[in-house]
């Protein structure tokens, strides 16, 4: 059971992610955590598809393709994300996520 | 194809249109106004191309026509059952005038804050309602239109209207919904107490002419959809809804309210509680008709002690819907037929005066009597005329189209159902008919007061001195198919009672003898 | 067969109204000249189908047991079907009164839009006045040809409405619009007793069409009682139209119009609308006693107290409006007795009053007043307009051998002849009415006329639009009565022969000339003459007419009944009263109730969230508002607009999950 280690791996830089988007204040920490937890998500993914295929004989590398797809996606996401970062800093001069509530109430 | 998408594609076109004028930008606000003329025109030219193949077609001018029954909610046994017949027609077309009327309306003024995309969606919106409940021949369907009418009215009247436009809105709403669920729970009662476990208009009344239901369920469930009715209608007592929304309404809103909304209410009656209960109905009857004299002579007396134009015509309103119910009460082919000529007469009268009344107000910026101070006549000449005119048709002056609902009303009252008269109450319904007609004498004195008051006399110096807009081409566009409409189908009452005839007495044979 | 083509009479003054009120205005005489080529179309029309029922009634021997034989062309098509069997037929029911109404219709018409054309001159409204003329004129012929009662009633309302529109044609003065309400008003509520009849009449014999009706009547399929309520009602229809005690008291008022207006339509033609409505059903009438000896009473008694009215007035139009109630009394009285009596009276009456009325608006336009006082002298001003005033006042006064005289004169011995008290009473009243009549119209003629003129400016002749219809008027005053003749002579009673319905009547019940009598009716009129003359012949200073004291006082406020109509009934009962009160009720009892449920059912609501004193539906709407509002400021917290907040929840609720269904799960 040699996919305990990587998805021990993964669940800790999860948490490392979690922590870190509750817990910053800045927006571009805060999307970095983001990414982390995304990490660890593609690593879960790939540990998965070991246990997948070496027990039910699955040919197919489902997981490592979905991997390569989040990882895609993911590229893009931090494009958005830094595009929302640097509007909020034009338009307010700090990316401080407390300050950004305009959808309070 | 034509047969079976020809009404579907009525009724929901405007629906359609209301969401394309939602979808056209904020920027593009005043383009919502071709826009809805073009839908509305077009539904007005598809209902008469209905109304001509209605003649014809196979149908011959009588029966049900353009049938479409298909599944919708199979589980209740609710389907998708449209369809037109001479009950039917009449009130079809006159709905979809009346809007296309409106909506050209719309184009002279729209009461503040304007906002024509939001009013004019919200009328298509209404449209398809209203014309839905006409054409619906399943309960849940009905049930459905009917309730799809109160929404944007609610709207109309809580942000277009007058100064007490919330309280007027919510009573409104509040009032018919709450009559409306307890029609739905008689609704529901048909369904279980038929076998057929159905919400199909036509298998339940086929049920009702077998049998099926007991006089006691009968009674019961009459009462909760009468209920429903009457406050649509509204019969007296259930009326005090009518004034508030009328007088609070934007003047499209009361035209629609008045025009065709009010006749939802005989409708039901003349489609559903009649055909479905007609032992309960005739139980019922004489209780219908004393409402219907009451509303009569106590919306004549109440119109003469008030001050505002809108309020008076809206209780004139409830006298007038009392000569329908009246007919309605005699269940008998004349007066089912005078009831439909009385709710088309109604459509088209009072929808014209509450036009003209709304313009006005859009002049005089008061619909107050004593404010407006008399000389419409010198101040606006042929506004002034026109009020006149549309009075004097509202009180019933003949051969306008309201003398033949009245007065066969009241024939039909002299003469109702042998079921009627085996229960001994022959002399009740000559009774009443003495008070009907005495009716119409108030009717003629609270109007002819109303236009001493308003039209005669000389106008005070400051109505002068506005130097008031005298009628504007685009109210005259508006105006002139109806007046021309109201001076045709007096003159020819033929185009009315030859319409709804045959299915009248289709429907009253089938549901009282069996 | 001309009388075939009868719907143009009709038909012609519709289309001409519509023209005028559609171009009248642009056409270089405002319209005038369509309604006037209209009229004479419609007279020439009249005239020939008058003379082929003549041709067809006159002089033709009837077997007495065979009856029927009078002229009748029916011809109707289906309007619109009403119930399973019944249906509203537009048709012409043409016989030998409706073609005698036919020519008193068209050509007082004619006539008066002729005299129009002067008197109207330079109007405002001028076009307006002609178009609704000729629609008064449809609307009248309309009534009259009518196969069936409901079109027949679509008349009677339009000359309602019409009437109403011409009283109110000054409409900026206020007691201008009061009279046209008034009259209106007044006819309509004899319309409610009308509606009903016809509706009575229709629901007792499953039809509208008058023949069907006259025959399921004559055959006894209607219940005696139905008939007689139907016919009582009908009377008070007749009442209110034809201006009969007690409903009289509109006439007076309408005379606020304009003079020529009252000459056609509150003199000859709409107010005998009613007499002429007892004529059609007269088989009808004839069939229930109660109804005749209604008749005759109403009659009897509106033509003695509307004559002492006229004693009082002095105002020249209210002394003919008046008059013209008191003739009609005599028309209705005499329709009680004899279906010719009535009749005659009504088509003479036709010609002399309007005649008068066109003199009485000669002499106003003259005078440019009303009032007597204002007159005198005016002979030798305007002797057209004298000389044709005094022919008309003696067909009124009914001098031998004027043609108001035939006609009262046969009133009178149709009452006697029928005998029984009502007959007794009509003959007695009748001839008492006789005796005042002549007073208060010599009375006229020496105000007017005689001595030196009182009035401002200087008055003259009226131009000959005027004179003219005044003289073709005056021929017919004095020679229309001969046609029904009541000696042997060559056309003897062919007036009778010519509107009789149904000719073995006729036959059955002739009318004998009684020398005594017409020699007594003379001599009371001469007395009513000769004292005017005494008392007028020099213009008194002190009218003792005004000075009878408590005679005076009750006839000047016309037996109180203005003000038990206008003050008490409609004024403080209905509009001050009852108005009101059903407002009241409908505001704080009804409106209560609505606001009362909406209160009950949602109570508990408004409890929870409001306290203090709540109106109507608006604090359940309020207590449903604030519920709202309560529950949403607490959870609105929650929407903190921190992203974090969120996450961490979105966290706290992952977890949850997992725990749960670590646990929960297998």
């Amino acid at each position: 059971m040699a996919a305990i280690y990587p998805l021990t791996f993964a669940a800790l830089l999860f948490s490392v992610g979690v922590y870190g988007v509750l817990s910053r204040r800045n927006a571009v920490l805060v999307l970095m955590s983001v990414e982390l937890m995304i990490a660890a998500v593609v690593v879960n993914l790939v540990a998965m598809n070991e246990i997948v295929a070496t027990q039910m004989g699955d040919p197919l590398l489902t997981g490592q393709a979905f991997a390569l797809f989040v990882l895609g996606i993911g590229a893009a996401e931090v494009g958005v994300g830094l595009a929302i970062v640097l509007l909020l800093y034009r338009n307010r001069a700090n990316v401080n996520v407390d300050d950004a509530e305009l959808m309070k109430y | 194809m034509w047969e079976s998408a020809a009404l579907s594609v009525t009724v929901f076109l405007p629906l359609v249109g209301a969401a394309a004028i939602a979808l056209i930008p904020h920027a593009k606000e005043r383009s919502a106004k071709p826009v809805a003329l073009a839908v509305t025109l077009a539904t007005f030219a598809l209902s008469l191309l209905i109304l001509a193949s209605y003649y014809l077609g196979p149908a011959g001018g009588q029966g049900r026509a353009f049938i479409v029954d298909v599944e919708w909610i199979p589980v209740i046994g609710a389907g998708y059952r449209v369809a037109i017949d001479g009950i039917s027609m009449p009130l079809f077309v006159l709905t979809n005038l009346l809007t296309l009327l409106c909506v050209v309306y719309c184009f002279h003024h729209i009461e503040p804050p304007g906002r024509p995309r939001a009013f004019l969606g919200l009328i298509l919106l209404l449209q398809t309602g209203m014309a839905g409940t006409f054409v619906a021949f399943d309960l849940i369907l009905f049930f459905v239109f009917w309730e799809l009418v109160l929404v944007p009215m609610y709207f109309l009247i809580g942000i277009w209207g007058g100064p007490h436009r919330e309280y007027a809105a919510v009573k409104f709403f509040l009032y018919t919904m709450f009559g409306s669920m307890i029609m739905l729970v008689g609704f529901i009662a048909l369904y279980f107490g038929a076998g057929a476990e159905t919400f199909s208009m036509v298998e339940l009344s086929q049920a009702a002419a077998g049998g099926e239901y007991g006089i006691v369920f009968q009674r019961l469930v009459f009462l909760a959809i009468f209920l429903g009715l009457a406050i649509k209608v509204p019969m007296w007592p259930f009326h005090t809804w009518l004034p508030d929304a009328h007088t609070e309404a934007p003047t499209v809103g009361s035209v629609l309210l008045a025009g065709i909304m009010l006749k939802m209410g005989t409708y039901g009656f003349v489609r559903i509680a009649v055909p479905m209960l007609p032992e309960a109905a005739v139980d019922y009857a004489p209780f219908l008709a004393v409402l219907a004299v009451i509303a009569i002579l106590y919306g004549a007396l109440c119109c003469m002690a008030q001050t505002d134009l809108k309020r008076l015509i809206a209780f004139s309103s409830v006298g007038h819907m009392g000569f329908v119910m009246l007919g309605i009460a005699a269940l008998t082919t004349a007066g089912v037929n005078a009831a439909i000529f009385g709710m088309v007469a109604h459509g088209l009268i009072t929808g014209m005066l509450f036009f003209v009344v709304g313009s006005l107000k859009h002049r005089y910026h008061t619909s107050t009597i004593a404010d407006i101070g008399g000389g419409v006549l010198q101040t606006t000449p042929r506004i002034g005329a026109i009020l006149t005119f549309v009075a004097i048709a509202s009180l019933g002056l003949p051969p306008l189209p309201g003398f033949w609902g009245e007065v066969v009303a009241l024939y039909a009252a002299f003469n109702p159902a042998e079921a009627i008269v085996d229960a001994g109450l022959l002399g009740l319904f000559r009774v009443l008919v003495v008070f009907g007609a005495i009716g119409t004498l108030l009717t003629a004195g609270y109007f002819l007061t109303m236009l001493q008051r308003v039209t005669m006399g000389t106008p005070p110096r400051r109505w002068v001195d506005a130097g008031l807009q005298d009628v504007s081409p685009i109210e005259l566009g508006a105006w002139t198919p109806l007046l021309v409409t109201t001076v045709v189908v007096g003159l020819v009452p033929l185009l009315v009672f030859g319409i709804t005839r045959p299915d009248v007495s289709r429907i009253l044979t089938t549901a009282l003898t069996g | 067969m001309i009388a075939e083509l009868s719907w143009l009479i009709p038909a012609v003054p519709a289309v001409s109204a519509a023209l005028i009120f559609l171009i009248g205005k642009r056409l270089p005489r405002h319209g005038a000249e369509i309604g006037i080529t209209a009229m004479a179309a419609t007279l020439v029309l009249a005239i020939a189908v008058a003379a082929q029922v003549w041709r067809a009634n006159v002089g033709v021997t009837i077997d007495p047991e065979g009856g029927g034989g009078a002229f009748l062309l029916e011809r109707a098509v289906t309007l619109a079907p009403l119930g399973e069997d019944i249906a509203v037929q537009l048709g012409m029911r043409v016989d030998g009164l409706a073609a005698m109404m036919f020519v008193l219709v068209a050509l007082v018409s004619l006539m008066v839009h002729i005299y129009s054309v002067g008197y109207m001159h330079g109007d405002a409204r001028y076009t307006y006045y002609f178009g609704l003329l000729s629609l008064f004129s449809f609307s009248m012929l309309l009534l009259v040809i009518a196969s069936d009662l409901l079109v027949l009633l679509v008349g009677w309302e339009l000359v309602g409405v019409c009437s109403f529109l011409l009283i109110g044609f000054w409409w900026e003065r206020k007691e201008i619009q009061d009279a046209s309400m008034k009259a209106f008003l007044t006819t309509k509520f004899g319309d409610v007793g009308l509606v009903v009849a016809v509706v009575a009449l229709g629901g007792a014999t499953g039809s509208f069409a008058i023949g069907d009706i006259l025959e399921a009547v004559e055959a006894g399929e209607v219940s005696h009682g139905l008939l007689t309520f139907a016919l009582i009602a009908m009377i008070l229809g007749v009442v209110g139209k034809s201006a009969q005690f007690p409903l009289h008291t509109w006439l007076p008022d309408a005379m606020a119009g304009p003079t020529p207006v009252s000459a056609l339509i509150h003199a000859a033609t709409m107010v005998t609308a009613g007499g002429f409505l007892v004529a059609r059903l007269y088989p009808a009438f004839h069939e229930s006693a109660a109804a005749t000896g209604t008749l005759a009473v109403i009659g009897a008694i509106t033509l003695i107290t509307a004559g002492l009215l006229a004693l009082v007035q002095s105002d020249v139009k209210k002394v003919l409006a008046y008059s013209t109630i008191s003739q009609l009394g005599y028309m209705i009285a005499g329709l009680a007795f004899s279906y010719v009596a009535g009749v005659f009276h009504l088509f003479t009456h036709g010609f002399f009053k309007a005649l008068l009325f066109l003199g009485a608006g000669s002499l106003i336009h003259a005078a440019g007043s009303n009032h007597m006082e204002a007159m005198g002298g005016l002979r030798r001003f305007m002797p057209i307009t004298f000389w044709t005033f005094l022919l008309g006042s003696l067909a009124l006064i009914a001098v031998p051998p004027f043609a108001g005289f035939w006609s009262k004169d046969e009133v009178l011995v149709s009452a006697l002849d029928a005998g029984g008290y009502t007959g007794i009473l009509v003959f007695a009243l009748g001839g008492v009415g006789g005796l005042i009549t002549a007073f208060y119209m010599t009375r006229v003629l020496y105000l007017v006329f005689a001595g030196q003129y009182r009035g401002h400016g200087q008055p003259h002749e009226s131009p000959a639009s005027m004179t003219f219809p005044m003289i073709v008027l005056a021929v017919a005053a004095v020679g229309i009565g001969w046609v029904n003749l009541p000696v042997e002579a060559v056309q003897a009673r062919a007036f009778s022969s010519w509107v009789m319905y149904d000719l073995g009547y006729w036959v059955e019940h002739p009318v004998e000339f009684h020398p005594f009598l017409a020699l007594m009716a003379t001599v009371l009129a001469l007395a009513g003459v000769l004292g005017a003359w005494a008392i007028y012949r020099t213009y008194p200073e002190r009218d003792p007419m005004y000075h009878l004291g408590i005679v005076s006082h009750v006839l000047e406020r016309r037996y109180y009944l203005d003000d038990l109509y206008t003050d008490l009934i409609s004024r403080t009962a209905v509009r001050d009263l009852m108005g009101p009160a059903a407002a009241w009720t409908n505001d704080a009892v009804l409106d209560g109730v609505v606001a009362g449920a909406g209160r009950g059912a949602m109570g508990l609501g408004r409890r929870l969230y409001r306290t203090g004193d709540q109106k109507g539906l608006e604090g359940v709407v309020n207590g449903l508002g604030v519920s709202a509002l309560w529950s949403a400021a607490r959870v609105r917290l929650a929407q903190s607009g921190n992203v974090q907040l969120y996450a961490g929840a979105m966290f706290v609720g992952v977890v949850v999950l997992a725990v749960a269904f670590a646990v929960g799960g297998n």
